[in-house]
C-alpha cells in the first residue's frame, strides 16, 4: 500500500534527518583532506589508535567470554532474581558514562569495595590499560548481552528440543545448534559492543585517567586535541566516523533493511 | 504474533545500534549557555545575565563572589562555566557566547588577544602545592619524592596551565617524575587524590584550601615554586559590554580581593 505523506509529518521528518546530518557534514567539510594522511599518521595519533584497538579488542574478547553465557542464562533459565540481573545488564547502557567511572572507583578502585583485595593480588586498575579495558567492558558488554538475549528469545525452540531428544546436553546444543543459528545476531551484537568500546570516553577518562600510550584512547585524544589543535581533532573525528560507518555498512543487511 | 514480536525485537536492536554508534560522537560537549538580556520594566535598567568562563581553580571563590556581586548589583546575574583554561579558550575560539574570560595563566589569555574587548588585568596570583590523601600513604615529604616510579602521581595535562606550571617546577628541580595520568583540568587532579586513587598530585594552593580535610598538603618552598597569574577580560562579542566591564573591574576591588585572599589566592 502506498501512502501519501502529509506535509505535517514530512516537514519535521526532514528537519530530524537534517539535524542528524548537519554535524556529520560539518566534519566532512572541515576535515583537512589535503594532509589527512599526515595528520592521521602522526605518532601521537597512531599511538592512540593502537591503544584504542587494543582496548576495544580485549573488551570484545571479555564480553564474548562472559556475555554469551550471561545472555544464554537470561534467555533460557528461569532463575530467581532474573529481572534484577537483567536490570543490572541494562543499567550501564543508560547510565552517564562518567557515573559509570565513579561507580568503578567505588567498586574496584584502590579504595573501592574490592580494591584492597585486588591490590593484595597485585592488581591496581585505575590509571592502567587494564583499567581502560575494565571501564569499556562495563559500558560495552551490555550491548552484546542484550542483543544476544533478544535473539535467543526469538529463536524457535524446536531445533534445540530436537538436539536434546537426540541426547545432546545443554553445552553441546549451545555449541552445535544454538550458536551457529545465532551467528548473524552474534556478529551484530559483537560489532555493536566493539563500536561502543571504541567510542568509550566518559568512564575511561574518569576511571582510567588520561595518559598517552597507556589510557589515552582515540576519543580522549580527540577531546584533548580540540583544546590546542581543532583541525587535528576534526581529522581524528573523521577517522572515528568512518569506522562507525564501516560497521553500519558491514551489518547493512541487519539494520538498514526496511522493516516490513 | 511471533512474527510481530521478532520485528519489534529487531527494531529495538536497530535503535540501540543507532544510539551506540552516535554515543562516541557526543563524547565531548561544551557548555554554551547563551547570555540573555531582558529589559527590566520596573526600573528601566537593563538586566543582564553574564556568562563568565573561568579557570577550574576559581570554582569555589567565584561561587562565593556570585552571591556578593548579585546582591550589590540586582540587575546582573552571573553564570559560570568552569573548565581548564585551554578548554575555555577553545570554546571562545569556537564562538561560544560568553561575556567574561578569566584564565589561570597569561600565555593562554594572550592566545585570544583579538577576542577580548580591552587588555586583560591580573586579578590574583596563585602558587602550586603537593597534595596527598589525608593519611599520605606513600609518605611524600618533598618534591624529590615525586620521582619514585612506584608512586601513583597525577598531574594536570601539559595543555592546561596547572600542568605547565607543575612541569616547570619539577624540571627546575631536576625531578624526573612520570605521571600515571594527565587530567584535563586541575580539579580532576584534586578529585583523584581526594578519592585516594592517586598517592600525590600537584594542584594550586587554593585547591588544597578548598579541599580542607579531604587532602593533606606538602608545601613547595617559595624559591622552588612558580607564580600563576589570573588575567580577566571582558570579551569583544559580549551582548552586555558594560555589565561585563563592570564585573571585571569589580574583581580588582577591595571586596573581591578580600574574597580571593580568603580562598588562598595572593594579591596581584
Amino acid at each position: 500500500m502506498r501512502v501519501r505523506a502529509p506535509l505535517t509529518l514530512v516537514l519535521p521528518a526532514v528537519l530530524a534527518a537534517g539535524f542528524l546530518a548537519v554535524p556529520l557534514l560539518g566534519i566532512l567539510a572541515d576535515a583537512p583532506w589535503s594532509d589527512l594522511v599526515g595528520r592521521l599518521t602522526e605518532p601521537a595519533v597512531t599511538e592512540a589508535l593502537r591503544l584504542s584497538l587494543l582496548v576495544s579488542g580485549w573488551t570484545l574478547l571479555f564480553s564474548l567470554l562472559f556475555g554469551i553465557p550471561l545472555a544464554w542464562l537470561l534467555a533460557r533459565v528461569d532463575f530467581p532474581g532474573r529481572t534484577v540481573v537483567r536490570c543490572l545488564v541494562l543499567l550501564p547502557m543508560v547510565l552517564p558514562p562518567t557515573v559509570a567511572g565513579v561507580a568503578l572507583f567505588q567498586g574496584v578502585g584502590r579504595r573501592g569495595l574490592l580494591g584492597g583485595y585486588l591490590e593484595s593480588l597485585g592488581v591496581v586498575l585505575p590509571f592502567s590499560t587494564a583499567g581502560a579495558v575494565v571501564a569499556s567492558t562495563f559500558v560495552a558488554m551490555p550491548f552484546l548481552v542484550i542483543s544476544l538475549e533478544g535473539a535467543l528469545a526469538g529463536l524457535e525452540p524446536q531445533y534445540e528440543e530436537a538436539a536434546a531428544t537426540m541426547g545432546a546436553g545443554p553445552l553441546h546444543t549451545l555449541r552445535l545448534v544454538t550458536l551457529p543459528m545465532l551467528a548473524p545476531s552474534l556478529m551484530a551484537g559483537a560489532a555493536l559492543c566493539w563500536a561502543r568500546a571504541l567510542g568509550e570516553f566518559g568512564a575511561t577518562i574518569t576511571f582510567a585517567g588520561n595518559l598517552p600510550g597507556t589510557t589515552q584512547t582515540l576519543p580522549l585524544k580527540v577531546y584533548l586535541l580540540l583544546q590546542d589543535d581543532p583541525t587535528g581533532a576534526t581529522a581524528v573525528s573523521l577517522l572515528l566516523v568512518a569506522v562507525a560507518a564501516a560497521v553500519l555498512f558491514a551489518l547493512r543487511g541487519r539494520w538498514l533493511r526496511p522493516l516490513r | 504474533m511471533r512474527h510481530h514480536a521478532k520485528l519489534a525485537a529487531r527494531s529495538l536492536l536497530a535503535l540501540t545500534a543507532a544510539t551506540a554508534l552516535l554515543v562516541p560522537l557526543a563524547a565531548c560537549g561544551s557548555d554554551d549557555t547563551s547570555s540573555a538580556g531582558t529589559d527590566d520594566a520596573a526600573t528601566g535598567e537593563e538586566s543582564a545575565t553574564l556568562t563568565v568562563l573561568a579557570a577550574a581553580s576559581l570554582t569555589d571563590v567565584f561561587e562565593e563572589a556570585k552571591e556578593v556581586y548579585e546582591d550589590a548589583n540586582p540587575g546582573t546575574t552571573l553564570e559560570f562555566s568552569f573548565a581548564g583554561s585551554q578548554e575555555l579558550v577553545a570554546q571562545v575560539e569556537q564562538g561560544a557566547p560568553a561575556d567574561v574570560l578569566v584564565t589561570a595563566d597569561t600565555p593562554t589569555m594572550d592566545g585570544v588577544a583579538d577576542e577580548t574587548a580591552v587588555d586583560p588585568v591580573v586579578i590574583a596570583r596563585n602558587a602550586l602545592t603537593i597534595v596527598t590523601p589525608p593519611d599520605n600513604p606513600a609518605g611524600v615529604a618533598a618534591l624529590a619524592d615525586l620521582a619514585d616510579p612506584d608512586l601513583r602521581l597525577v598531574l594536570a595535562a601539559p595543555e592546561v596551565p596547572a600542568g605547565r606550571y607543575g612541569r616547570q617546577i619539577l624540571e627546575a628541580q631536576g625531578v624526573e617524575a612520570t605521571p600515571d595520568s594527565e587530567e584535563p583540568n586541575v580539579r580532576a587532579v584534586l578529585g583523584k587524590v581526594q578519592l585516594g586513587e592517586a598517592d600525590a598530585g600537584l594542584v594550586y594552593v587554593t585547591d588544597a584550601t578548598a579541599a580542607g580535610d579531604g587532602v593533606a598538603t606538602v608545601e613547595i618552598p617559595e624559591d622552588q615554586n612558580v607564580t600563576a597569574e589570573y588575567p580577566a577580560a571582558p570579551l569583544a562579542d559580549s551582548a552586555h559590554p558594560e555589565a561585563a566591564a563592570d564585573f571585571v573591574a569589580w574583581l580588582s576591588s577591595a571586596e573581591a580581593q578580600a574574597l580571593l585572599t580568603g580562598a588562598g589566592f595572593q594579591a596581584p
